[in-house]
């Protein structure tokens, strides 16, 4: 047992001594790679892989769009994708098998809120960068401060209080509000901010039903009857995926609709499959300022042509997590470039892409957003309310609001449940003005 | 408030009817063949996937109905005896952990399978609950599918398996086999054709509850687990093997969900574990269960 | 000192894995938790029963050492805690539980992780649901180490524990006691002719079992310094199983065997194939259950007898 308790010693200091990976490549000028490798993570499998396999098919067409063209600044990319599914545990040792093993340049991760909030402090250890692609809690950036982590979305704050700032524009005269979520922590998050900010803006506003089926549910048989016995002026509802189609189908085939305005923050993800089972005059969120017909970006090249090449290879239209998954990429690609060009020339150093993702404003596929100093992205939020046109067999968005950064995030230093106790009608009367939809 | 109780006893009925139907098949199997069939949740998924994608291919409404069962009778006949044939029958002999994980195995498997046949995105095909329209209890619109249609099901599965089991020779074979295989197999009865017949009527069970479950609501990957942890539950609270304890059990959990919902939503997913450890508690055999004879 | 040799090999085996590969002293630091946890695990299958929900105790170690965190900076202590907030937990769930056998054993273990784990996604407020907890990395010994000094030191305690626990254990099947739990399974009645408590012989061994799972937690969540309710999903307590017979339950160094060829093939699997890696991993226990029902141990076993190594 000593010799081994020696030995394991040794090892450790010897290990601890050598770490050649700790210190970081040479600060600047860094000779020019042969391939950028970008480790992804996101559900390949279980229920969330409704989002985690788009958002893959779009790093899959976005990279081979790019290598066409010569990849960043000559340099072609090439991505390792992972199964986020199996947990913590299983996620981690991935992230330290990219990293470690097959030396991946940049991470993007992941999809669950917890995910990310496992692997950013991973990524300040192994001094990685991470882009955050598309998960959504306000806390990763609220109660931490990291030097090697940014997120390319907003997060939960403007998902939320957007579709509340419509809703109290549209229908300021709200008594009643019953919520549906999914009961685990996005369902919680979304919930408490909607309701803080609600009893803000409009004291008064009655909450007369809270539900949280079990994440997973396959049936609202009994939350469904019970909101027609209650009839809530509005049914609120930020679950999604599979849960989503079977609440609107199953709400829809009981006339539920009939009774209630339903706010969906999510639903631009489930549009297609629910098709037009979801009537006409639902508000409908897309978790961001995209949508596949956006009213600003529709006609511009960059857009119809992803949603052209999309469609054509996967048989579907693009949704929210391929535009988060794009909004990665194109950060990416802008803050190589960007550091590229600084260095006149010269290949960026980790710490120098960190540096210049902080602050970095991008174009991406339907507009222009910007990350903030504490590395949190900023991007406008687009709602809309669902509309039955003959051009689509799915519901299309019309009166589109596109709510910016200023009005519905919380600036940098403050918490988000904290800053929304702020809000008032006047934010509600500084929404910009509608878009109807164009044929 | 009797309004109430009603209406959360109507959806109690309804989640009742459909929890029964995915139990019966995994506690017949259990009582038969000893095996907790941890597969029984893949089977469901299969049936529900292929129904679906059965409804989407006859198109018109009213065939719909008969393509839900022509999906489960498919599962079942093809499904059925190849997994029992090909791997259940290899061990029978073998230690109890070891059947468990075997089928355990075949998730995994199943789970990728249906991954990679009908893909991720999840599918929805409610002609049927379309088809049969909706009815008005108290105000609420309640759809006849769920409020008619799946407690009559359930409650004909459950008749004419009492039947069966009972009171014809082919069943009385199965109930001989499920008290003593060595008996049964003394006195000529051929355990490995009762086991494959079981095994077979199981797993059309299990993809008849899918099928019926299908039109309402969306098929995700994963649908299969979060499925087959109840299933658990319904069995062991049932007592081994018996199909009017997994009716009873399916009611009391379907009814302690629904008024769950109503008067304590934080305890709904509790409610079937809960359950079954109360009964254990009071009935260490299951709520129909009979001690078995130690055999020493 | 013959018994000593595989163990010198395994342990020979691992550092020099975990030396030639940083990543994998993370992956074998987790695969040493899970053995852990599935020691415990072979010990109820040597009574002949089978646990369905041992991920509780997993999960009430790990969620212990990120509730004590705030409170204690040493990892030692919260190790020593979480061992004994599982042990109380597997007393009084024990308690219970082994009053039963068979398929009602393992479904009642299903069902106290089943409420564990609703439990950790219900109180929100307290457990952050699905989000988890992150854990702040404590010191070791009263040092404050970083990067790949607490890699070396975590994995090293992580080896030490699976030592210790394999000695004792490997002792304790050996005594009285570990023969009696073993008659449980073949002839429990003649157990209780011989005035022997069955129930209270797996009592012991189920809270020891427990005991084990949580240490293999509590090492998981340093490991991870992430806690979150999918440690306690029945899925998890079926891949302890799993484990548990890949390994082969006819020797101590079994579990964690199959712990670090589990852990090895699921990368693996995953890397070569993200879509199908389940059902590679389904495929491996397939072989395993159908070919070589001794698990790993019963296959090296029998290459050792037919090399001639072991007579």
């Amino acid at each position: 047992m000593t010799a081994l308790t020696r030995r394991t010693a040794l090892a450790t200091t010897a290990a601890a001594l050598a770490a050649p990976w700790i210190v970081p490549r040479s600060a600047l000028g860094q000779p020019k790679p042969a391939r950028i490798r970008i480790g992804i993570s996101t559900f390949l499998s279980g229920p969330a892989s409704v989002f985690g396999v788009p958002g893959r098919n779009a790093a899959d067409l976005l990279i081979e769009q790019l290598n066409a063209k010569g990849g960043i600044a000559g340099v072609p990319i090439e991505a390792l994708v992972i199964d986020e599914a199996p947990g913590v545990n299983f996620l981690l040792g991935e992230c330290r098998r990219l990293a470690q093993n097959e030396n991946v340049d940049v991470m993007l991760a992941s999809i669950s809120s917890g995910s990310c909030l496992a692997v950013a402090p991973l990524a300040e250890e192994l001094k990685l960068p991470n882009i955050m692609w598309d998960c959504g809690t306000q806390r990763i950036f609220e109660e931490g401060n990291w030097r090697w982590s940014v997120r390319t979305q907003a997060n939960a704050v403007p998902e939320i209080v957007a579709p509340l700032l419509y809703l109290l524009s549209i229908r300021p005269d709200v008594q009643t509000v019953a919520v549906v979520n999914q009961d685990y922590a996005w369902g919680r998050d979304s919930w408490a901010i909607w309701k803080t900010a609600m009893e803000a803006i409009k004291p008064g506003i009655r909450v007369v039903a809270e539900l949280f089926p079990k994440f997973g549910a396959t049936d609202f048989s009994t939350e469904i009857t019970r909101l027609q016995a209650l009839r809530p002026d509005v049914v609120f509802s930020t679950s999604w995926g599979g849960e989503l189609d079977t609440f609107v189908r199953q709400a829809a085939e009981r006339r539920l609709f009939e009774r209630s305005l339903f706010v969906l923050p999510l639903a631009e993800s489930s549009l297609e499959r629910v098709a037009k089972t979801l009537p006409e005059g639902v508000i409908v969120g897309a978790r961001g300022d995209h949508w596949f017909l956006h009213p600003t970006a529709r006609d511009s090249e960059r857009l119809k042509g992803f949603v052209s090449e999309y469609r054509k290879r996967y048989g579907l239209y693009p949704i929210y997590p391929t535009f988060h998954m794009a909004q990665a990429l194109f950060a990416l690609e802008a803050a190589y470039t960007k550091a590229i060009a600084a260095n006149g020339g010269a290949w960026p150093a980790r710490e120098q892409l960190m540096d210049t993702l902080r602050g970095l404003e991008f174009d991406h596929l339907t507009g222009r957003m910007k990350i903030r100093e504490d590395g949190q992205g900023l991007e406008p939020m687009l709602i809309g309310l669902a509309k039955h046109v003959p051009d689509y067999p799915f519901p299309v968005l019309d009166r589109m609001v596109l709510f910016p950064p200023e009005l519905t995030m919380n600036p940098i230093g403050t918490k988000g449940l904290e800053w929304v106790k702020g809000l008032s009608m006047e934010t509600v009367a500084k929404a910009p003005a509608p878009i109807p939809y164009k044929a | 408030m009797g309004l109430l109780f009603l209406l959360a006893a109507l959806d109690g009925l309804a989640y009742a009817a459909q929890v029964f139907l995915v139990a019966v098949g995994l506690t017949l199997v259990f009582g038969v063949l000893k095996i907790l069939n941890v597969a029984h949740g893949s089977l469901f998924a299969i049936g529900a996937y292929l129904a679906s994608t059965l409804v989407g291919l006859v198109g018109v409404p009213w065939l719909s109905l008969l393509a839900l069962a022509m999906a489960a009778l498919a599962v079942g006949v093809v499904l059925g005896p190849v997994i029992e044939r090909g791997l259940l029958a290899r061990i029978y002999e073998k230690e109890h952990v070891l059947q468990l994980l075997v089928t355990f195995a075949l998730l995994m498997i199943l789970e990728d399978v249906q991954k990679l046949v009908w893909g991720v995105q999840p599918l929805f095909e409610d002609a049927p609950v379309r088809l049969l329209g909706q009815v008005e209890v108290g105000g609420i619109v309640y759809t006849v599918y769920q409020l008619l249609l799946l407690p009559g099901v359930a409650l004909l599965v459950l008749v004419v398996l009492a039947w069966f089991l009972r009171r014809t020779l082919l069943g009385r074979t199965i109930v001989a086999v499920t008290h003593d295989r060595e008996a049964a197999e003394a006195i000529g009865i051929d355990s490995r054709r009762v086991y494959l017949l079981t095994f077979t009527i199981g797993a059309a069970l299990a993809a008849m509850g899918g099928a019926l479950a299908a039109p309402t609501t969306s098929l995700v990957p994963g649908i299969g687990v979060q499925t087959i942890v109840l299933s658990f539950a319904v069995v062991a609270t049932a007592g081994l093997g018996r199909i009017e304890g997994a009716a009873a059990t399916a009611l009391l959990i379907g009814l302690g969900r629904s008024f769950a919902v109503y008067f304590t939503p934080e305890l709904e997913v509790v409610v079937p574990y809960l359950l079954m450890v109360a009964v254990l508690l009071v009935r260490p055999a299951g709520l129909f269960g009979s001690t078995e004879l130690r055999r020493v | 000192m013959r018994r000593l040799l595989p163990v010198a090999a395994a342990v020979g085996l691992l550092l020099l894995l975990a030396g030639l590969q940083p990543w994998l002293r993370f992956v074998l630091t987790i695969a040493l938790s899970t053995g852990l946890a599935v020691l415990g695990i072979a010990m109820l299958l040597r009574a002949g029963q089978v646990s369905f929900g041992h991920a509780l105790y997993v999960a009430a170690g790990a969620y212990a050492v990120a509730f004590a965190r705030p409170h204690t900076g040493e990892g030692l202590l919260l190790l020593l805690l979480a061992g004994l907030v599982a042990t109380g937990l597997g007393l009084l769930v024990g308690l219970f539980v082994t009053r039963y056998r068979d398929i009602f054993f393992g479904m009642l273990n299903l069902a106290f992780s089943m409420v564990g784990w609703s439990l950790l996604e219900k109180l929100y407020g307290l457990t952050r649901g699905t989000d988890g907890i992150r854990v702040a990395r404590p010191t070791l010994l009263g040092f404050a180490l970083e990067g790949a000094a607490w890699e070396w030191a975590l994995f090293s305690a992580a080896l030490a524990a699976a030592l210790l626990a394999g000695a004792l254990v490997a002792s304790y099947l050996r005594s009285p006691a570990g023969e009696a739990l073993g008659a449980i399974k073949t002839r429990e009645t003649r157990l209780e002719f011989a005035g022997i408590s069955a129930r209270r012989v797996l009592l012991q061994a189920y809270v020891v079992s427990a005991t084990l799972a949580g240490l293999g937690g509590a090492i998981g969540a340093l490991a991870t310094l992430h806690v979150t309710p999918l440690l306690a999903y029945w899925t998890h307590s079926g891949e302890l199983v799993f484990v548990a017979i890949l390994g082969g339950t006819g020797n101590v160094l079994g579990p964690f065997l199959g712990a670090v060829v589990f852990e090895l093939v699921r990368v693996h699997a995953a890397a070569a194939f993200p879509d199908a890696w389940q059902m590679i991993l389904g495929l491996v226990l397939l072989a395993i259950v159908l070919a070589a029902a001794r698990g790993l141990v019963g296959l090296l076993d029998d290459l050792a007898v037919r090399l001639g190594w072991r007579g």
